[in-house]
């Protein structure tokens, strides 16, 4: 631990109040989010507080705000801070299980191309290739469709969140395959790979203990990176209406509902959630962006 | 040359041939399009009627191979949500979504470039500063929040421009513009933007990295040993250097213009191919979502093959082949 | 007069860890014509002489004091715009790698006619002719159908030439080689090395000659300078600077070349390496290694002073120094 405190990136980060200060930011996201049933002032799921009299409720600074409703209601009488919340929940919670789901795919996928080279190498590249021609947010909006055609109805509301994850996951797993697919086969070369080989390591065991260490920087960094790309896929997704289900509404769903109140005046449905998102990506956009200058002392 | 362009025309039959194997797999398998068509009440005569109609009864190969031989004729069939020729559909839709791109692309490489070369060449300006702030403010905002902002301000607030729709537009033979009618350019002006900025944040900070990368370089140190002027190295030597990686990763990110012009136009109600995809989605409609991808690669193909065709008009290397003489 | 004069040269590089000096207390002159060589290992200062005195160091080093005059003026404290027109014009650059200092999207035509009608009052017309001359004179073969081709249409040898001809077109005084041969294959080396050399004394130009080959040293410089973690350690005539080294350093880095005209059992080495600028010892900077150190080396830093022949930063060649 004393060694990460003497360390440049630690140096890199005090130096930089913007950083700091978006990795504060962050947090406060991440901990209001998680701990929403906790700390949130209402419950916008209990169906037995909601008071339709309570609706469209501006925020409490203005003229008619409640003091009671911080940033407002919306058209159900539900505190919009409450929901913005619960939504970043969701969003969060979206966001990081793709990421997982493409750093898993793509490490994996990048570590075998890389180890096996030849025509396995060839094959998977190939198909990361003709995906990374497409943009990752039609790949998604795609998965997504066909797994709506394909699954019934009611079916599709139980496991919308999961084929959302799965849709977010698998469109951008490429970008993660081939950075590791890259430092894979630099690292195979190296001569205490080649010696681990000679005494009959297995390449599992290689590629776990050896090979797998020495390229996680730049998997972090992606990873960091593309965090934010999935909270915003998310929030597109759940914009379009092909995203979270309803009952569990994110910020992006927030915003769709919202936006049906743009032009009736009340503006805040919309706009709070939005900036609640922008705040979040914002910050962990700085993070990653700071962390790939970080780790990558050529640029410093 | 020819060769040039033969080759990578090949290169792209791959991809093609992946797409459409994608996209038959979603129109054979995904769903019942007997069930759907047929509606509620049928008969086994109409079901085994309509199976042998569509072709559902011959093998793999075959159907692959109508399906291919339909695509390329620009034949989808029948939407299942509008029943009409999915290829009437998107002709009407096109040209809507095109112009909007068009129009995208043109602001995000006007303004996107010249912002990544003076941020590239003066990197610690404070203007420099505040437009990389800028950009990173514009990659973290969803386009659809973008969207919703501008409508906020310009047509709710301001009341300055419409928030939907694409305002009057001039039919020429079957393709219908809103860039001869004064409404017609305001309504493009808000969704342009809208579906421009990320793409221009985006290349700003493409230009600006690859111009720093570019002026590290030993021909740029030795051009300043050779005294040039500021203007001759900046924009004769650096630029140029500077363009060869950025017209390929630019080529790309314009065409995800098209995929990202489906959130715009869903916000701004744009009548283009975008929400009829996004419509299409919600409503499971395969024949729709296969057209639109198979579309939308032979989009990326094109736009691939024009930016190797510039490298190639830029970059004498390639011009030349491999080999040095002597 | 001397043509360039370096004086009390110093170069500080500030980092977060420190400052480091990567240059101190440099000195030197080049006469009219005369070719300097200098020496030393690799990170001694020697390539950071040339750009400073070309006014190109790599941000954030900076010259933190001293001065360089070119035919008496200081040009070390020229504004950008001034300094840009003694680059190319008054002083040439060559640089080390001739396959990455050509822009490779311009034909090398265009690059040496932008050079010349930069600095000299010619038309692109005339220009274009003068560079015809230049790449005949450097010695490309067929040079008026060459102008036309690209960086990459030429081997590493003939886009040197190229690259000696885009640093001699404007006709300088001075010509700052970096490594000019060092990135060339051994055989064509000694053919770009001499053509330099001719050039340079048919058109009386002066030259500082930076390489670590002590065979190119010996056959071309004049004067030659040993550089010694940022400091110049010896500076003398050539033949005597060879053959009678004075400094331990310099002796034990002409003592690992091997000589041609007798058998050697073993060649010399000079034990260690050279320290990092952030690690330079107190005193004599080479006195980890030096075979003769002495207790004076180790506390105070040596001076240049008259060695014979010579003159040398050492302290055996002071008053007082053990015999």
């Amino acid at each position: 631990m004393k060694a990460f405190f003497d360390s440049d990136i630690w140096w890199s980060f005090t130096r930089s109040p913007v950083v700091v200060l978006s990795a504060i930011v962050a947090l406060v996201c991440i901990i209001g989010a998680v701990f929403s049933p906790l700390i949130a002032p209402h419950n916008p799921f209990d169906l037995a507080s909601l008071q339709l009299m309570d609706a469209f409720k501006p925020p409490s600074w203005e003229a008619e705000g409640d003091p009671l409703y911080l940033l407002g209601t919306d058209d159900q009488g539900r505190d919009m801070l409450s929901a913005i919340m619960f939504g970043a929940r969701v969003s969060l919670m979206v966001g990081f299980c793709a990421v997982i789901f493409s750093t898993v795919v793509g490490v994996t996928v990048g570590l075998v191309a890389g180890y096996m080279g030849g025509k396995v190498d060839a094959l998977l590249m190939r198909i990361a290739d003709i995906q990374l021609t497409f943009p990752s947010i039609l790949v998604a909006l795609l998965v997504d469709g066909v797994v709506r055609a394909a699954v019934p109805r009611e079916v599709h509301d139980q496991i919308a969140l999961f084929v959302v994850i799965f849709a977010i996951g698998i469109s951008n797993w490429p970008q993660f395959a081939r950075t590791v697919r890259g430092s894979t086969l630099v690292e195979r070369n190296k001569e205490y790979v080649q010696a681990a080989r000679v005494i009959g390591l297995s390449p599992l065991r290689i590629m776990r203990s050896h090979v797998l260490p020495n390229v996680m920087s730049p998997v972090l960094v992606i990873a960091t990176l593309n965090l934010s790309f999935a909270i915003l896929a998310e929030a597109t997704l759940s914009f379009l209406g092909v995203g979270v289900p309803p009952t569990q509404p994110s910020l992006g769903t927030l915003i769709r509902i919202g936006n049906d109140f743009l032009f009736s005046g009340e503006w805040w449905i919309a706009i709070f959630p939005g900036i609640a998102l922008i705040v979040m990506v914002l910050s962990v956009n700085l993070l990653g962006d700071w962390l790939r200058d970080a780790l990558n002392p050529k640029l410093r | 040359m020819f060769s040039f362009i033969v080759s990578r025309i090949l290169q792209a039959l791959p991809v093609m041939f992946v797409v459409s194997l994608i996209s038959f797999a979603m129109f054979a398998y995904v769903g019942d399009p007997v069930a759907i068509m047929l509606g509620q009440d049928f008969t086994e005569a109409q079901r085994v009627a309509l199976v042998r109609d569509l072709g559902l009864d011959e093998p793999f190969f075959v159907q692959f191979a109508k399906f291919v031989g339909n695509a390329m004729q620009g034949e989808f069939g029948l939407s299942y949500r509008l029943s009409r020729p999915v290829a009437e559909l998107i002709a009407e839709r096109a040209p809507a979504t095109l112009e909007l791109a068009f129009s995208a692309a043109l602001i995000s490489l006007a303004v996107g470039v010249p912002m990544g070369i003076y941020t590239g060449l003066f990197r610690h300006s404070w203007l420099s500063r505040f437009l990389l702030t800028f950009s990173l403010v514009g990659v973290s905002l969803p386009t659809f929040l973008i969207g919703i902002l501008l409508i906020l301000v310009f047509s709710v607030w301001l009341g300055w421009l419409p928030s939907f729709g694409r305002g009057d537009v001039v039919r020429i033979g079957w393709w219908s513009s809103g860039f001869f009618t004064v409404s017609g350019l305001k309504a493009m002006i808000l969704p342009a933007i809208t579906l421009g900025l990320l793409q221009l944040t985006l290349i700003m900070r493409l230009v600006r990295s690859e111009m720093m990368e570019v002026l590290r370089t030993d021909y740029i140190k030795f051009a300043r040993a050779r005294g040039l002027p500021n203007r001759a190295i900046y924009f004769g030597h650096a630029l140029k250097n500077t363009l060869v990686p950025v017209i390929t990763i630019a080529g790309l990110q314009l065409g995800s213009i098209i995929a990202f012009a489906i959130v715009t136009e869903t916000v701004f109600q744009w009548p283009g191919m975008g929400l009829l995809f996004i419509q299409s989605v919600g409503a499971a409609d395969i024949p729709v979502m296969a057209a639109y991808l198979m579309l939308i690669a032979v989009v990326f193909v094109t736009i691939n093959l024009i930016v190797d065709l510039l490298y190639y008009a830029v970059d004498p290397r390639l011009r030349t082949g491999r080999g040095a003489g002597h | 007069m001397s043509l360039l004069q370096v004086k009390n040269l110093r170069v500080e590089f500030p980092t977060r860890r420190g400052t480091l000096v990567a240059l101190d207390d440099v000195s030197f002159e080049i006469a009219p014509g005369e070719v300097l060589g200098v020496v030393g290992e690799s990170g001694a200062g020697k390539s950071m002489t040339g750009a400073a005195i070309i006014g190109l160091l790599e941000p954030p080093g900076r010259i933190a004091s001293g001065e360089i005059l070119l035919e008496g003026r200081r040009i070390d404290n020229l504004p950008y715009e001034k300094m840009r027109r003694i680059r190319g014009r008054e002083i040439g650059t060559i640089f080390q790698d001739p396959l990455t200092t050509l822009n490779p999207l311009y034909t090398i035509g265009r690059q040496l006619v932008e050079t010349i009608t930069t600095h000299l009052p010619v038309g692109p017309g005339e220009a274009r002719e003068k560079a015809i001359g230049w790449l005949e004179l450097v010695g490309i073969p067929a040079a008026r159908e060459r102008i036309d081709s690209y960086p990459h249409e030429f081997s590493g040898g003939m886009r040197q030439r190229v690259v000696i001809a885009l640093a001699l077109c404007a006709e300088p005084k001075l010509i700052v080689a970096d490594e000019p041969t060092t990135a060339l294959d051994v055989s064509i080396q000694a053919q770009v090395i001499a053509m330099l050399k001719t050039l340079a004394r048919e058109k009386g130009t002066a030259m500082m000659l930076v390489t670590h080959d002590m065979g190119v040293i010996a056959e071309t410089a004049d004067r030659v300078a040993v550089m010694y973690a940022g400091r110049i350690s010896e500076i003398g005539p050539v033949r005597q600077l060879v053959r009678h080294a004075r400094h331990p350093y310099s002796q034990g880095l002409m003592g690992s070349i091997p000589p041609l005209d007798r058998r050697v059992e073993r060649l010399q080495q000079i034990d260690g390496a050279m320290p990092r600028l952030s690690a330079i010892p107190r005193g004599c900077a080479f006195n980890p290694r030096c075979p003769r150190v002495f207790d004076r080396c180790l506390v105070e830093r040596p001076e240049l002073m008259d060695a014979g022949t010579t003159r040398a930063s050492c302290w055996l060649y002071a008053e007082g120094a053990p015999a």
